[in-house]
């Protein structure tokens, strides 16, 4: 049989890994499978500027179907897979149909998790992950623009509070309830969530953190009215958006015998326990040097780990390595993150905090996250130069000191060396 | 509405019609031009839709923001005089007849 290789998800991994298969000279057959309805998409743009109504579904597309014809990688929407059968080399499709493979790709994503309490499924309550999710929260956010009625966002993680100000630009009576003392608390030094919550409420969003919710009010044809909390106090709702982390889909991996974690097991370079199947993207969990596992959820993920992947298909080793990066925009605050900062144990602000909650003022501003000596992560705000750079350092593995890096006088580029 | 020509690395050069609105990474990506990624979706995050404004129309574009000058620093071809970020470059009218050069790689 000559060489065919089928990738399951084409969102942004398993277009990358396509991709990177043609450049790195495969000529077998690539057949990439969605099970949505829709051809490759950005997804990034969903909570955001499309939510916002600045851009059409059109300008969402990833891939136009005549590059990928291009390419010669075949496009199958509605696509969905019921089982790999790692000995027989296939995959069954729900249409009862098998695919043979030389090579498989896993790059099945994540899914939302559901709000496990008492109306957690009522009309009117999402989680946003694709078009279609995206679709129905513009839809009722527009029937309660018209109705008056408050949007509750359950989470104050990134999707949450992008939605959120998402909902505020529209003019939509916001309230964000968070579990935790503080928002993005796994992922922001505390100075940086008090300051996205300043944002926030400048910009007239309630939040309410260490927030406990009983359950989702709902009306009698299970619409839901409310959310109510431990204390008894409901805050009326038109629409809910639970934002409060997703799972890796690592279902058909499990089925099939695969090393799976809370996500399929790679290595640095995309591979499985079993030698013909890579994955990349939300789905994996990745073996570190020190055994332990990392998840990560980003387009840089994706991306670097489709290249793995491809690369490993084609027999060669390209780690990805590289400083984990992330982005996130909020009101007119674009926030991109370098490194990872959990156990930080020091602070250095680099640059002026002022004016979050006044949009003429730029605010121009990095987080720079230490664990004793060593930098661990930067957070920027409006500010991409230090954020390039910040990739830059830690890449290198080069530390600046704390007062150094709080030192606008200090040229931190310098440290680079030539 | 803008007609816009891109030249593509390999020398293929293909003219599209543009809404007022969509980008030029947009526009490269709808009509299946080759040579932009746009990664990050156009949020200008990733430096992946680096392309090059022909010579002629250089001086006749809006300027870039401060926040896409720095993520030029981060493109994988060689940064010159003319680069721009295809996200951040919007059809209107005023566009018409511009011609863009995209790089032979983007990563």
């Amino acid at each position: 049989m000559s060489a065919s290789i089928v990738i399951i998800g084409a969102g942004q991994a398993g277009v990358q890994t396509a991709e990177a298969l043609r450049a790195g000279g495969f000529d077998g057959s690539i057949t990439l499978l969605g099970d949505e309805a829709y051809g490759p998409y950005h997804r990034p743009p969903l909570s955001k500027a499309w939510l916002a109504g600045e851009m059409d579904s059109a300008q969402l597309v990833m891939r136009a179907p005549e590059m990928l014809a291009r390419k010669n990688i075949e496009l199958r929407t509605n696509a969905t897979v019921t089982a790999i059968n790692r000995a027989a080399k296939h995959v069954a499709l729900s249409d009862g149909s098998t695919l043979p493979y030389t090579g498989l790709v896993l790059a099945t994503g994540s899914t939302p998790r559901r709000l496990p309490l008492p109306g957690g499924d009522a009309q009117g309550v999402f989680a946003l992950r694709s078009r279609i999710d995206a679709s129905a929260i513009a839809e009722r956010m527009a029937v309660c623009l018209e109705k008056q009625l408050p949007v509750i966002v359950i989470g104050g993680g990134f999707i949450g509070l992008e939605v959120a100000a998402t909902a505020r630009k529209k003019g939509l009576s916001t309230t964000v309830l968070e579990a935790a003392p503080r928002l993005l608390g796994r992922v922001l030094a505390p100075v940086l969530s008090d300051w996205y919550a300043d944002l926030h409420r400048n910009h007239g969003a309630t939040l309410v953190l260490d927030a406990r919710i009983a359950a989702i009010e709902t009306d009698a044809q299970n619409t839901v009215t409310g959310v109510r909390m431990a204390d008894g106090h409901v805050y009326p709702a038109g629409l809910v958006v639970v934002g409060i982390g997703v799972a890796a889909n690592d279902q058909l991996a499990q089925a099939a015998g695969l090393e799976c974690d809370r996500g399929i097991v790679v290595d640095a370079c995309g591979r499985t326990s079993d030698p013909s199947v890579v994955a990349a993207g939300d789905c994996t969990a990745r073996r570190l040097t020190d055994g332990s596992l990392l998840r990560l959820e980003s387009v840089q993920n994706a991306t670097e780990q489709g290249k793995s992947a491809a690369a490993a298909l084609l027999g060669l080793e390209k780690p990805f390595t590289a400083t984990p990066w992330f982005w996130s925009d909020q009101y007119d605050k674009k926030l991109q993150m370098a490194g990872l900062s959990m156990g930080a144990d020091q602070w250095a602000v680099r640059g002026d905090m002022g004016g979050s909650g006044d949009a003429s003022i730029a605010g121009s501003f990095s987080v720079y996250h230490f664990k004793g000596d060593k930098l661990l992560a930067v957070d920027s705000v409006n500010a991409s130069k230090d954020h390039l750079l910040a990739r830059k350092l830690l890449d290198a593995g080069v530390s600046p000191t704390l007062a150094q890096a709080g030192d606008l006088g200090v040229e931190l580029a310098g440290l680079l060396g030539r | 509405m803008a007609n816009i020509t891109f030249v593509e690395a390999s020398g293929q050069s293909t003219s599209v019609n543009l809404a007022d609105g969509w980008n030029l990474m947009q526009g490269t990506i709808a009509n299946g031009i080759d040579g932009i990624l746009g990664e990050c979706g156009g949020s200008c995050a990733c430096a992946t839709c680096h392309c090059y404004v022909d010579e002629s129309w250089q001086d006749k574009l809006p300027a870039a923001s401060e926040s896409e000058l720095d993520m030029l620093d981060n493109v994988a071809a060689e940064r010159r005089p003319n680069s721009r970020l295809a996200c951040q470059i919007k059809a209107t009218a005023g566009l018409e007849g511009l011609i863009i050069h995209l790089p032979a790689t983007q990563e």
